[in-house]
């Protein structure tokens, strides 16, 4: 922890501290800062300056500092670098306890975004530190679980759009009534077949034959003639279109 | 909930694969320097016309959504350069979730054809770009041919082709291939793309958040070195999507691109509130219409005949009367044609007559009693029926007037846990169920295609057919002949009921194109029906000619005698009949006919000296339902395993005992 570190890394190092020791207090004392760090107050003032003109902080002369988002957001993301290289270090380099966290503090400037991800992997999402025990910080992936971020999404989506109030089912039309498309549900592969077909959310169809005893209903959508049974359409929901704008043979009828 | 299937099954698609090359081309494939085109486009644009137009060659055109499964493949020269053309099947959409979507999908991504040869039906423009714009993004070389421009025209649509080309960035030929139109020009850019390896002078983009999100993930794609051979802009595109194959194949290559598409694919459903597959479909979407806008004027509103048409064909009411048409027309052309037809082979085979085997000796009995006399029987019962009979079915389908009927005939086929598409192996079942089973595969699942198979082997085929009319029309009354054919029919719907309730689950609903209406090419038609003709002589007639033999070699050893008496319980206890009716049962396992044929042989033509009424009414409701013939217990356990085929065949035999009793018991009172 040397002052000869580039300058990034520097920043790097304070807003890792300043994330430890937020979870303990807020906003952080500056001579809580210097202790941890071991660097002289006046030095600490001057770079918890800088740092705020770079907009990571905020600071308030003495009260303390706050992260912004935007210095949480590193502070995070390097407190998680710092601790799950600890336990690789620890776990599969064998490396004494001891002697983990400043080879970790070297290390973890260097660790890029997609290598933490493949660590955490290898590690099997470990959530706490082994010198410590302090809490890894989660990855900013917007997934819930690990297991979804590498799996992601087995959706099998059975609905679409948004439900409204004044949605009818395309069933309910009457002929020649116009509607815009702004539900769906269903199993997610008639869903996805609709949609290869030009029924997406947005789209304007207009009802041109109702079979009787519960049959199909023939539409017309982006010009083309679609015949979907009475089970399939009854599912798909639309606004009505009162304006008779779009000509009924139109191949222009997406709006 | 309504599903559509997982109708991916991989022994199924592989054997599609392999299914697919016809002798016609066998000797030409191996020539490297051939130029290898692939016609691709969606259902009903005319592709198979193209391809017919262009290699001559016998390829099934259909106008049923996904007709086309097998590969069809043909050769042609042009100036001296050799040329391979494929059609693959029509298609809306790459996402996997049907055969020929992968099979199409497999063919461009991996086998890399020297150009594709997208064809659009230019009345529906929009609709067809949307897989125009597909196929770009796979960045292939391509062109694009605008095809049905005289229908088009009908509808008062004028397109500009120079925009069009202007806006994709690929060459744009005009065509009206039924009349052959344009494609001597397609052709030749077609060779000069090919040559060129000429891909699009342009990438068509989507619109903001989008397009930065795929180009993205394909410049990290391009950084992690991920390449499974085909275009990083596809292959993220597909990643965003979470195509199912697309996403094993990364993976296996990096986790991490998959991690990082997942990514995107998060924020881009943060913004949008909607699935990525709906959002890449809508931005598709969106660029088509703005494309086809573009493109396309419209000059008038023009009701086409088509339109006018279908006000009566799909008319709430008129509609069931014009369904009925088709399908009692459809019969009635090949009763009458087919009968017509018959009378002019049997004469022109007079000559032959059965001989008797203890005059001639075994040997000669067999051969020419069973062998001759098997093909003799196949080619006056079988050939007259099924050549009208697929002739006028061509017309149906490619017409366009099986979608109505289907469309009219779907809420009933609904009650049997089918959708109107499956009218379609059902009439086809009328004919002969070989053929009418192998068509169950345009059907989503497979338990729908059991059903249907199910329902097919009740209904009353050609074979069935002759049976009524030998036996019951001639020597009962029409009108009884009539009401068996009606008994048929509420058998078939009792069963499929009872199938219903045996097999249940969710079903299929209905999502069918329901193109204009129009007047099919006559040389497609007559090569359809070629085709089908061949590859059901081919499978029918080995069967009819060896196990002809085999009866006959039976009859020479004199062991149905025994198994007849052994029959005799059933056969004269319940359902009443003379004892020989057990060798007549046994030999229509081959081929219903034969019930009719040995009968004929043991009694001479005036069947009314060994039965009385009802035992002729009796023998033929036995005759017809009692057992699948072997050609079509041979092609229940091709599609669906020896285990289905059995239970399907017993079901049939318990049905026959059943009916056939009760109908013996009730009619012996009153006739």
């Amino acid at each position: 922890m040397s002052s000869e570190k580039p300058l990034s890394e520097n920043v790097e190092e304070y807003l890792e501290v300043l994330y430890k020791l937020s979870l303990e207090e807020q906003p952080v004392k500056t001579t809580k800062i210097s202790k941890m760090l071991n660097i002289a107050p006046p030095s600490v003032t001057q770079m918890i300056k800088k740092l705020e003109r770079d907009g990571y902080v905020h600071y308030s002369p003495y009260k303390g500092v706050n992260l912004t988002e935007e210095g949480y957001k590193i502070a995070s993301s390097i407190t998680r670098k710092h601790r799950l290289l600890e336990r690789f270090l620890y776990d599969v380099l064998k490396i004494k306890k001891e002697k983990i966290h400043d080879q970790a503090c070297e290390m973890e400037h260097a660790l890029s975004d997609d290598a933490e991800r493949a660590l955490c992997h290898l590690l099997e999402h470990p959530d706490e530190c082994p010198d410590d025990e302090e809490l890894i910080p989660v990855c900013d992936f917007q997934f819930k679980t690990c297991e979804e971020c590498l799996n992601r999404r087995q959706e099998e989506v059975n609905e679409v759009g948004k439900r409204d109030k004044n949605l009818v089912s395309i069933t309910n039309l009457k002929k020649h009534e116009n509607g815009k498309v702004s539900f769906i549900r269903g199993d997610y592969k008639v869903i996805r077949r609709l949609m290869d077909m030009g029924i997406t959310i947005g789209a304007i169809i207009s009802v041109l034959e109702i079979a009787p005893f519960k049959g199909p209903v023939e539409l017309l959508v982006r010009g083309s003639n679609l015949a979907l049974g009475r089970n399939i359409a009854k599912n798909v929901f639309v606004e009505i279109v009162r304006e008779n704008t779009c000509e009924k043979d139109g191949a222009l009828s997406h709006g | 909930m309504v599903r559509i299937s997982d109708c991916i099954e991989k022994s199924e698609y592989e054997k599609t694969l392999r299914d697919s090359r016809n002798e016609y081309n066998e000797n030409s494939f191996s020539n490297d320097s051939d130029i290898r085109m692939a016609l691709a486009g969606n259902a009903n644009v005319g592709k198979s016309v193209i391809f017919n137009y262009l290699t001559g060659s016998d390829q099934v055109v259909g106008n049923w959504p996904g007709k086309t499964v097998k590969r069809a493949e043909g050769n042609l020269q042009y100036e001296g350069q050799g040329i391979h053309i494929i059609d693959l099947p029509g298609i809306y959409s790459f996402s996997t979730f049907s055969m020929e979507e992968i099979v199409s999908r497999e063919y461009i991504a991996h086998e890399n054809p020297d150009v594709v040869i997208n064809v659009l039906d230019a009345s529906v423009l929009e609709r067809n770009l949307f897989f125009t714009l597909q196929l770009m993004e796979m960045e292939v070389p391509m062109i694009v041919c605008v095809n049905q421009m005289d229908i088009a025209r009908q509808k008062g649509l004028e397109i500009d082709i120079n925009k069009l080309e202007k806006a994709l960035g690929v060459p744009v030929i005009p065509t009206v291939a039924v009349r052959g139109e344009g494609l001597h020009k397609l052709l030749k850019q077609s060779i000069k793309v090919a040559k060129n390896n000429k891909k699009a002078e342009i990438i068509i983009e989507y619109g903001g958040e989008v397009e930065k999100v795929i180009q993205q993930l394909s410049t990290f794609l391009e950084s992690e070195k991920v390449d499974i051979g085909c275009s990083k802009r596809w292959v993220a595109i597909k990643l965003l999507e979470n195509d199912p194959e697309i996403n094993k194949l990364v993976k296996s290559k990096s986790n991490r691109a998959i991690q990082y598409a997942n990514h995107l694919a998060h924020g881009l459903e943060q913004i949008h509130e909607e699935p990525s597959f709906a959002i890449m479909a809508a931005e598709r979407y969106s660029l088509a219409n703005r494309i086809a806008a573009g493109a396309q004027n419209q000059t008038e509103f023009k009701i086409t005949l088509s339109e006018k048409l279908d006000r009566i064909l799909i008319h709430p009411i008129y509609g069931h009367f014009t369904s009925a048409m088709v399908i009692l027309g459809l019969l009635v052309w090949t009763f009458l044609l087919g009968n017509f037809i018959s009378g002019l082979i049997t004469h022109a085979m007079s000559f032959f007559q059965p001989v008797n085997p203890t005059l001639s000796g075994p040997a000669i009995a067999v051969l020419w009693n069973g062998a001759l006399g098997g093909l003799v029987a196949g080619l006056t019962l079988i050939v007259p029926f099924v050549i009208p009979f697929y002739i006028m079915l061509s017309y149906i389908e490619n017409s366009g007037l099986l979608t109505r009927v289907a469309f009219m005939m779907d809420s009933f086929m609904q009650k049997i846990g089918l959708h109107g598409k499956a009218l379609i192996p059902l009439i086809l079942g009328y004919g002969c169920s070989v053929p009418a089973i192998d068509s169950t595969r345009i059907l989503e699942t497979r338990r729908e295609r059991l059903l249907a198979a199910f329902a097919i082997t009740f209904a009353p085929c050609a074979a069935r057919t002759i049976i009524i009319l030998g036996l019951v029309a001639i020597f009962v009354s029409i009108w009884w002949a009539l009401a068996l054919y009606v008994l048929d029919i509420m058998i078939i719907f009792i069963m499929g009921k009872i199938a219903l309730k045996a097999m249940p689950g969710e079903s299929t609903g209905l999502i069918m194109e329901m193109h204009s209406l129009r007047l099919p090419s006559s040389s497609v038609i007559i090569k359809q029906t070629w085709n089908r003709t061949k590859s059901l002589t081919y499978l029918v007639f080995p069967i009819f000619i060896v196990g002809s033999a085999i009866i006959q070699l039976f009859y020479v050893m004199g062991v149905l005698g025994p198994i007849s008496n052994f029959m005799a319980p059933l056969t004269v206890g319940w359902l009443k009949l003379p004892v020989f009716a057990g060798i007549l049962l046994i030999v229509g396992i081959v081929r219903k006919e034969f019930v009719l044929l040995t009968l004929v042989s043991f009694v001479g033509t005036d069947l009314s000296l060994a039965l009385t009424s009802v035992q002729f009414i009796v023998l033929a409701i036995i005759g017809m339902l009692y057992i699948p013939c072997l050609s079509t217990i041979s092609i229940l356990i091709r599609e669906f395993g020896l285990k289905a085929a059995s239970v399907i065949s017993a079901a049939n035999l318990i049905t026959a005992i059943l009916v056939g009793g009760i109908a013996a018991q009730i009619l012996s009172i009153f006739l």
